[in-house]
């Protein structure tokens, strides 16, 4: 065995990250890696690289029990790691991008003939003939990758961890890095391959590890595996243990149209979609991390705006063209990343709940104080935020009720539609079943729901529709009795089945 | 945090500056009326940071949205030509006052436009007009000194209003009146927002491109009214001079006002307490009658120790040192009160 993982745990503040994790790589196999956000795939990684030190468990490598402190130690040691985005200097030519740190030296100067021979001889056994001398930024994404593995090869030439390197690569540079990773493996190299692409691992791999809330579910080869069985790996629920959705099973509700979505897509990002939703009807957003749910949220809401189609409510046609644009239309929309896209940190909690409103009303329309005060009140109360007072910056509560604050921001506002991405990541399990509940409460006064949630029993038990994506792509609707998680399950797995 | 909370530390640097000043040259704090007029040299002071102040009310705001302005010095240069320029060929105080503010706007119009809409850093948008901009006023002033002798227009560099100087009555004017209308309307907590998080704050529907083109269109006019005030004030427009490195004096006076060049929280009163500091430390040097090649050595060292000063490792410490002192009395207290 090349490398062996026992036990590996590490913990941040709030969150255990991995949870006594196993993992074995052998020489020449490609293994891969897999899990949803917050599974923890990239703490994993960062502990083998020494980005992060371990807080328990061993991890050996040929035999040598390693601990590095940092990722030129980990390199020395003999792993090596390239990113989807390339960690070179585009700046700076090839020779020196492969050479960088350990040129060859001649009276204490960079021998740069000899430098370029090595860059040249290093990039033989890839199949390589490029020009040394040119600047790494002026070849394509998948060359600069494979310049990044033959680097990284090089420096540490055990083990090689490849994050996502396939992410903005085309089919045609997909397989060149792939022919590339093929014959290290027939080198003898342990390679951990990271990627959302299913398809891409069960091309490439040889064996999966799946992760899921910071533990291991399963080692398994990928050979005796169907894509089935691994979905369900990654989201945590077996087909059999689907919670069934009875309470709106019977009664297919007929509600009045609210929005209609025609034709509405935008070329690389997502392909075009229709899409209709009722006065407080829940659709839920369904489908694999990559498959184009946040997407779909940044076109409604005009953050990438629409390039065909359009959308359109009983009284015309709608202009969202732009994040203020939709705000106008009625529309709210609390993104997935709490801290880049909806706190304002330094700001504080009753700043944070009155700001989309200050900015509707315009620069010139003050909210008094009194006002503002009262705002944040009611909704400390009613979201039962915890804190020491509304003044508070923002930055300094918890992950859970920050996301609540971001939530009392759009409710102070009265949307008629309001999209919800991921609004119960990473927050505790009291927090998650309140806003549920929440979302349940604000539908029962007319208010429509986007939710896009990666918690398939979360969706189920919350939606009224559901809508599963994939590869960019709406590819089924589920309603009335089918939406369950067995349904979402196969949608999410099968091409065309469910649609 | 209280206003005098928020300005403690810089009105405690100002106070032990002018005691410093004080003690080395003890006729500082002398004020007499003369002709309707009060003199001496605190009223000085008053005057001669104008054109600082002016520009460091205009740069708190650009630099609360985490953006620089480097080209406010050579504004100063472009509307002191325009203004000379139109007193000059006799198109009145009116139309110079106006055509000086609008040259200001329109640079600010021009940086705000390459920051907020072209999106590159406001560090080197600003650079480009600051390398133009002395151009563009030696281009007006077709490269003499243009002089005039307009009563009406010299009032704004040398006139006096209810006895004091009215340099002094234009930046404190003009530093109320953004302040107001920061506080008073919304603008200062959008400002703020834009500054914190961009991207957060235009998701939750605030206009973060026109606030941004409006805050260095701010420094602009800004910047106006400080090339007003020294063009009149030596009746000549001088584009190689008006404003030569004022820009950085501005960064350095919102800096000692204890704003974030990270953007955020912002205090006008602050940044002016700063433009005053660094007034009285210019004119105490000249008072104390130091070789002048002293000047700019003393004046680094004065700013680097208030800076440090206020530094947050630094002012931790004095907070902690005070604590632990009063729970020591407390201490004592609690143990003499026992037999």
């Amino acid at each position: 065995m090349l490398l062996t993982i026992r036990s590996l745990s590490k913990t941040f503040p709030g969150t255990r990250a991995l949870d006594a994790v196993d993992l074995d790589l052998r020489a020449g196999e490609v293994h891969a890696l897999l899990g949803e956000n917050g599974a923890g795939k990239s703490t994993l990684i960062k502990c083998l690289t020494g980005a992060y030190r371990r807080d328990a468990g061993t991890v050996t490598l040929d035999g040598a029990r390693i601990d590095p402190a940092s990722t030129r130690e980990a390199q020395i040691l003999g792993i090596g790691t390239v990113y989807q985005e390339v960690n070179l200097l585009a700046n700076l030519t090839v020779a020196q991008n492969l050479m960088f740190g350990r040129e060859p030296r001649r009276w204490g100067l960079i021998d740069s003939r000899a430098m370029r021979a090595e860059a040249r001889a290093l990039l033989a056994p890839y199949g390589l003939q490029i020009d040394v001398d040119r600047d790494l930024g002026s070849y394509s994404v998948a060359i600069r990758q494979i310049i990044a593995i033959a680097r990284a090869v090089a420096l540490s030439g055990k083990v090689l961890i490849l994050d996502e390197p396939t992410a903005s690569l085309d089919a045609a540079e997909v397989r060149m890095v792939f022919d590339v990773v093929r014959g290290l493996r027939a080198r003898g190299l342990g390679i951990v391959f990271v990627s959302h692409f299913l398809d891409q691992v069960f091309d490439l791999c040889d064996r999966v590890t799946v992760l899921r809330n910071g533990r291991k579910v399963v080692t398994a080869h990928i050979a005796g595996l169907d894509r089935m069985q691994l979905i369900e790996h990654m989201l945590g629920r077996a087909l059999e243990a689907g919670i069934h959705h009875d309470a709106r099973a019977d009664t297919s509700p007929q509600r009045p149209g609210l929005l209609r979505f025609d034709g509405i897509g935008r070329r690389g990002v997502l392909e075009p979609f229709d899409l209709a939703i009722g006065q407080g009807e829940v659709v839920g957003l369904a489908g694999l991390l990559g498959s184009g749910r946040t997407e779909t949220a940044e076109l409604m809401f005009g953050i990438r705006p629409s390039q065909s189609g359009r959308a359109s409510d009983a009284a015309g046609p709608l202009d969202l063209s732009s994040p203020r644009a939709a705000i106008a239309a009625g529309f709210g929309f609390a993104p997935e990343d709490r801290k880049t896209e909806g706190i304002v940190g330094e700001l504080s909690l009753r700043e944070n709940i009155v700001l989309g409103l200050q900015a509707r009303r315009g620069w010139a329309r003050p909210l008094p104080r009194a006002e503002q005060n009262r705002l944040a009140d009611d909704y400390i109360a009613r979201l039962d935020i915890r804190t020491s007072g509304r003044d508070k910056p923002i930055g300094e509560l918890s992950g859970g009720n920050q996301q609540k604050a971001v939530l009392a921001r759009w409710l102070a506002m009265n949307p008629r539609f309001l999209i919800l991405d991921e609004p119960t990541r990473g927050i505790d399990v009291g927090a998650h079943a309140e806003i549920l509940r929440l979302i349940d409460k604000l539908t029962r006064s007319g208010m429509s729901v986007l939710l896009i949630s990666s918690e398939i029993d979360e969706l189920v038990a919350a939606s009224d529709r559901v809508i599963v994506l994939r590869d960019r792509r709406h590819v089924a609707a589920l309603e009335g009795p089918r939406v369950t998680g067995d349904e979402i399950m196969r949608a999410i797995a099968l091409d065309g089945a469910a649609a | 945090m209280s206003l005098i909370g928020r300005l403690a530390p810089q009105l405690i640097a100002l106070v032990a500056l002018v005691a410093l000043v004080t003690a080395v040259f003890p006729g500082f704090l002398d004020i007499s009326l003369s002709d309707g007029r009060l003199v001496g040299p605190v009223i000085d002071v008053l005057k001669r940071g104008a054109p600082v102040a002016l520009l460091a009310v205009g740069m708190t705001l650009v630099i609360a949205t985490r953006g620089i302005d480097l080209s406010v010095g050579a504004t100063m240069a472009i509307c002191g030509a325009v203004a000379a320029h139109a007193i000059a060929s006799g198109w009145g105080l009116a139309a110079a006052l106006a055509l000086a503010l609008g040259a200001g706007g329109l640079a600010g119009l021009w940086n705000g436009v390459l920051v907020a809409v072209v999106g590159i850093q406001p560090f080197v948008a600003t650079l480009i007009l600051m390398t133009m901009g002395r151009g563009i006023a030696q281009l007006i002033t077709e490269g003499r000194i243009l002089t005039f002798t307009d009563p009406g227009f010299a009032f704004f560099g040398s006139g006096n209003l209810l006895g004091l100087p009215v340099p002094a009555w234009l930046w404190l004017a003009t530093g109320a009146t953004v302040a107001l209308l920061m506080r008073r309307s919304a603008l200062g907590l959008l400002v703020e927002a834009i500054g914190v998080n961009r991207r957060a704050s235009a998701l939750a529907g605030v206009n973060a491109t026109v606030l941004l083109i409006a805050v260095y269109v701010a420094a602009g006019v800004c910047a106006a009214l400080a090339g007003i005030v020294v063009t009149a004030d030596i009746r000549g427009a001088d584009a190689n001079n008006a404003g030569l490195w004022l820009e950085l004096d501005a960064i350095l006076a919102v800096v000692i006002g204890g704003n974030s060049l990270l953007g955020g929280r912002f205090s006008i009163a602050a940044s002016l307490i700063g433009a005053l500091i660094i007034q009285t430390i210019d004119t105490g040097i000249l008072l104390a009658g130091y070789p002048s090649e002293y000047n700019l050595v003393i004046k680094a060292g004065l700013v680097l120790v208030i800076l440090v000063l206020q530094s947050p490792r630094i002012s931790a410490r004095y907070r902690l040192w005070r604590d632990s002192r009063r729970l020591g009395r407390e201490v004592r207290a609690a143990g003499g009160g026992r037999p």
